[in-house]
């Protein structure tokens, strides 16, 4: 409940952002609709508020070679940008999924992928069992309410869902983040950017200390104008998924898978991208058999806690609807 | 004459000031050196405070002060007696004992709200935590059975209902579960508490019944109640949590206290899910027997509730059939299992919502089990009287709401079979229920001042909940003084105003308005008296029955020509005004009736095959409430009654860690309620005309809390049609249809 006091600082270029970054305790800042709720609620407790939401990095850009997408565009430019709808349908629909009009107006590329968990006991400081906010202390979500938990990727020690559509849409379309930081600039596939959270779930990205996202890539090609993205919630809509699947397919002409990718939402520690429901269906004829393998591949392994056990069968069922809707194209 | 304006669904009168800002809720009133109070909860369910820090908190600049059980003043009214179910949850800071979940264990007060908050998350408190109980089930040998609920006695019968029961062709015994519900209208509580030397209060206060809260703190301060004003002019939404004072309401007066000061105090929408009251979590039984066509013969409704472990609230879900269905033999009954929880309280159609949920698709369990149309079925069990009170109805239009809902949803084409519609993916289905809910009717004051200017200026302290309060009283006012509605002013909320009764339970347009009328009508004829005896009046000598009103002047009946206006009459009396109050009690005749407003709904539900997600596709709703005094706020009752009955019957559940008792669903983020997009494009309200000169002065009955009755089981009926599949507890979720 308590805000201790904290600076803000609003560097006035990449440059001066990368050094206020440095700083022990330093916090970035930019649409702000998830940290400020969180540093309201005493969750994240920074040092330093380091607001980047005006440096220029807010383009997007669509070509031939694909799409640059600054790390400051907004959601909804980008949910609506004719050509992302048009090149990389699941993208533009994962963001127009989430969240509300007045958030996705807000919030940013770059902090829809560094977004923290829902979990009830993250946010909740009352309750003293969370090993990603203290680590060593429990997981109390383990026997507790668990309907907006985790399936897979889920530890001993955390089982909480990565909440993002965005970050599932982008690991389905290959996506790369570019990141800048006391080592210079590197490329991540956004698959390799979330990790599980193991004995560490207080670890959630693997960027380092001052790492500032830059901007966003994805090839454009057949299979990602081919995507789609499916979401489950408890209500229409400004609800965080209970199972999400983004899914491409590229097909010959008889119908046999020549690649596809799959990446799950709602029900995973990190998105996740699932290789073995993608193997599932590459040399098969596109249809519910191979889509139904998929769906089985994709929850293989899950570990449902009592109250999430509907959401394994959940997943497959997303799993197959996405790659229904793939199938038919745009 | 002119028209009249009662009845027309002209715009709400405070709905300029409302878009434009200018209307003050109680947390916006500007009190000059406010200070600004933080709660602090409890962060178990049940146990012990074993210690309390507070020097850090007290160490941030700005604090005035840091209460605690250790050092809050002793509220002298503690010894009292109990006057209602919310009682001991009021009795703030006098123990250590943790109740529930949020208790409050301490309030920072501090010259900022920033700085009060930052303190009070540096109060360290230290517990001994107990294993709470929250089960209903678990806890059923613990299980007793109250007196008195709210719609009388907690157990009823008549007739032999275990025989008929026994002998009936066909049954239908089943149980009905519905989770808690939390109350989360749009304004949080919010009181300003002000004292003006020892022993006068004054409090601005987000509340439904000024009158109620000036009882309660008074007593609990131990001060004569005239000592104590209450002031709430707007309100952001009530639904029965704003009808009583909370914890937060004696806490504000408290800092108050402590600090010299005068205190605000806001809730935090998480500590609306803590100790504001919520509608409790029920387990209903309810068995049906009917005969071959369908006859009822045997009815019996008995509700397991919750409670608090210190205050007593029933959830009178099992009132709500008796007088609904003509049958003879009938049992009902209501019990409480104590539980770690804060004390639950009404909630929009307290006992009704819930009840007709268990009542209602335990009829079209009856009718798929009878092979009779679900609409058929009601019909055959029609009631003509109130079987329960062997009293005639005031008056009851169901049968046309019946007819009226079925022609606009298409009812008749609707197949008999359940899975038997669909739309790709998706299954189609419709379900019905039948709405009720008694019009209750209550002593009101009101004062009519007709003004040295002719305007009007009408009295009352009521409340609007957003509900149309300002607008109607104005209406009814309008017409029966005979001035324009442009020149007619409705005040409220405020205790120095006549007293009127608890703005909830659907009774203000029946009780404060019949109060308002008769005060209108009696201060029309004191102008009319004045007039007719003063020579220089162009209607003196007539007598007063050949005396009209109209557009702010009298006239004369037969010669409309001779008109004398309010603002000359009122000018030639030589006073300020010309004034009359009333206190107007119910009609004589409603001792012999039975006096309810029905309706009936009809839905649309489309279920997904593929995910199982369930989208509410179109409502039809047919209500008869006596007299509508204004068409548009009318409608609008009754349409977010239904848009709540969908958050009631698909979405609303307050979570409960088993292990803490903590309240984990305590964001908007995790108690969902109805998004723009989950509310269908097409509700149709259809308010039938119905006369009823018995029922109250204005004829109307109100209509606040029916719109959601019925709606959990429409809901789920249409489920069961769409699907195939039966589910029996609240809310529906998709795991419960996949």
């Amino acid at each position: 409940m308590s805000a201790p006091p904290l600076r803000y600082v609003r560097p006035a270029d990449e440059a001066a952002a990368l050094e206020a970054l440095a700083q022990d305790g330093a916090v970035l800042l930019a649409g702000g609709t998830n940290v400020v709720d969180l540093v309201r609620l005493g969750v994240t407790r920074p040092a330093v508020l380091v607001d980047v939401s005006r440096l220029p990095l807010a383009a997007i850009e669509v070509g031939d070679e694909g799409l640059v997408l600054g790390a400051l565009a907004r959601n909804s430019d980008v949910g609506h940008h004719p050509r992302v709808r048009e090149r990389f349908p699941a993208l533009a629909e994962a963001l127009l999924s989430g969240a509300s009009p007045q958030l996705r107006n807000l919030a940013t590329v770059g902090g829809n992928l560094l977004q923290r968990t829902r979990c009830v006991y993250f946010r909740q400081l009352e309750e003293r069992a969370c090993n990603k906010r203290a680590p060593g202390s429990g997981c109390a979500a383990m026997d507790g309410w668990t309907r907006m938990h985790a399936v897979l990727g889920t530890s001993d020690a955390c089982i909480a869902a990565n909440p993002s559509d965005m970050s599932v849409a982008l690991a389905a379309l290959d996506a790369v983040v570019h990141v800048r930081g006391p080592k210079g600039e590197r490329s991540i596939p956004v698959e390799a950017l979330h990790t599980e959270p193991g004995a560490h779930p207080e670890v959630e990205t693997t960027l380092g200390k001052g790492d500032l996202i830059v901007r966003v890539t994805a090839p454009a090609t057949r299979l990602a104008a081919r995507s789609r993205y499916v979401k489950v919630r408890d209500r229409a809509s400004y609800a965080f998924a209970l199972a999400s699947c983004a899914a491409c397919l590229d097909f010959d002409a008889g119908g046999i898978v020549r690649e596809a990718r799959v990446a799950l939402g709602g029900l995973a520690t990190k998105p996740w991208r699932s290789k073995a429901a993608e193997a599932a269906l590459v040399g098969r004829k596109v249809g519910s058999e191979a889509f139904r393998a998929a769906g089985d591949a994709a929850l293989e392994g899950a570990r449902p806690r009592p109250g999430n056990a509907f959401k394994v069968d959940l997943g497959k069922r997303v799993v197959v609807r996405a790659l229904e809707l793939a199938a038919r194209g745009a | 004459m002119s028209e009249q304006v009662t009845g027309k669904g002209v715009d709400r009168v405070d709905a300029h000031a409302k878009v434009t800002g200018k209307a003050r809720y109680a947390a916006e009133i500007e009190v000059a050196n406010v200070a600004h109070a933080v709660i602090v909860g409890a962060a178990i369910g049940r146990g012990t405070l074993a210690a309390i820090d507070v020097a850090a908190a007290r160490a941030v600049p700005g604090v005035l002060a840091v209460l605690t059980p250790d050092d809050a003043p002793r509220l002298p009214g503690l010894s009292k007696p109990r006057s209602s179910p919310q009682d001991r949850q009021l009795q703030v800071l006098q123990d250590r004992e943790i109740r529930y979940d949020g208790q409050p264990i301490a309030v920072v007060v501090a010259e900022t709200l920033e700085r009060a908050r930052e303190a009070a998350g540096l109060v360290v408190a230290r517990y001994e935590p107990a294993k709470p109980a929250l089960s209903i089930e678990e806890n059923i040998g613990a299980a007793y059975r109250p007196q008195e609920t709210a719609r009388g006695p907690a157990e009823t019968r008549r007739g032999d209902p275990d025989g008929a029961l026994a002998r009936a062709r066909v049954k239908i015994e089943q149980t009905y579960v519905m989770a808690p519900e939390a109350h989360n209208p749009m304004e949080m509580h919010a009181t300003i508490a002000v004292w003006q030397g020892e022993d006068r209060l004054m409090l601005y206060d987000a509340t439904q019944g000024g009158f109620v809260v000036r009882e309660k703190i008074a007593a609990l301060f131990g001060l004569p109640k005239e000592n104590v004003r209450v002031i709430s002019h707007f309100l952001g939404g009530g639904f029965g949590c704003k009808g009583s004072p909370w914890s937060h309401v004696p806490l504000c007066a408290m800092a108050a206290k402590a600090t010299r000061r005068a205190v605000k105090l806001v809730l935090t929408r998480p500590q609306m899910f803590h100790f504001v009251g919520h509608r409790p979590r029920t387990v209903q039984r309810v068995a049906l027997g009917a005969d071959a066509r369908g006859k009822l013969v045997a009815m019996k409704h008995e509700l397991l509730g919750w409670t608090s472990r210190f205050d007593e609230f029933i959830e009178p879900a099992a009132a709500w059939g008796r007088p609904v269905y003509a049958c003879d033999d009938v049992y009902t009954s209501h019990e409480l299992v104590r539980l770690d929880v804060a004390t639950p309280t009404f909630m929009r159609a307290p006992g009704a919502a819930s009840g007709s949920f268990a009542l209602e698709t335990a009829m079209d369990e009856l009718a798929w089990a009878l092979g009779i149309d679900p609409l058929e079925l009601r019909l055959r069990n029609y009631a003509d009287k109130d079987h329960q009170e062997d009293k005639p109805f005031s008056s009851k239009e169901l049968r046309a709401c019946y007819q009226r809902a079925a022609q606009a949803f298409g009812w008749a084409k609707r197949p008999r079979a359940p899975r038997a519609t669909r739309d790709g993916e998706w299954l189609v289905g419709s379900g019905m229920a039948t709405a009720s809910y008694p019009a209750h009717h209550r002593p009101s004051s009101a004062m009519v001042r007709v003004r040295g200017d002719g305007s009007v200026v009408a009295q009352a302290g009521s409340h609007d909940l957003g509900t149309g309060t300002y607008t109607i009283m104005a209406q009814i006012a309008a017409d029966a003084v005979g001035q324009d509605l442009a020149r007619v002013r409705f005040e409220l909320g405020d205790t120095n105003l006549p007293e009127a009764p608890l703005a909830a339970g659907s009774q203000t347009a029946a009780s404060v308005g019949s109060a308002v009328k008769l005060a209108a009508m009696a201060a029309r004829a004191e102008l009319v008296r004045a007039a007719v005896a003063d020579p220089e009046s162009p209607l003196h000598g007539l007598a007063a029955a050949e005396v009209d009103a109209d557009q702010g002047a009298l006239f004369a009946r037969r010669e409309p020509a001779r008109r004398d206006g309010f603002a000359d009459v009122v000018r030639r009396s030589g006073k300020d005004e010309i004034a009359a109050r009333v206190d107007a009690l119910e009609k004589e005749e409603r001792k012999r009736l039975s006096c309810h407003s029905f309706g009936a709904q009809m839905c649309e539900v489309r279920v997904s095959e593929v995910t199982g997600e369930i989208r509410v596709s179109r409502v039809v709703g047919a209500f008869a409430g006596g007299k509508i005094l204004n068409a548009k706020t009318a409608r609008s009752q009754l349409l977010g009654g239904i848009v709540w009955g969908i958050g009631l019957a698909l979405l609303e559940e307050v979570v409960r860690d088993a292990r803490t008792g903590r309240v984990v669903t305590r964001e908007l983020q995790d108690y969902h309620l109805p998004v723009n997009r989950d509310v269908p494009g097409v509700i149709e309200v259809i308010l039938l005309d119905e006369v009823d000169p018995y029922v109250s002065e204005v004829g109307a009955k109100g209509l606040g809390e029916l719109g959601i009755t019925g709606m959990g089981a429409a809901i789920s009926n249409a489920v069961f049609h769409a699907t195939g599949r039966r589910v029996r507890e609240l809310p529906i979720r998709l795991e419960h249809v996949l």
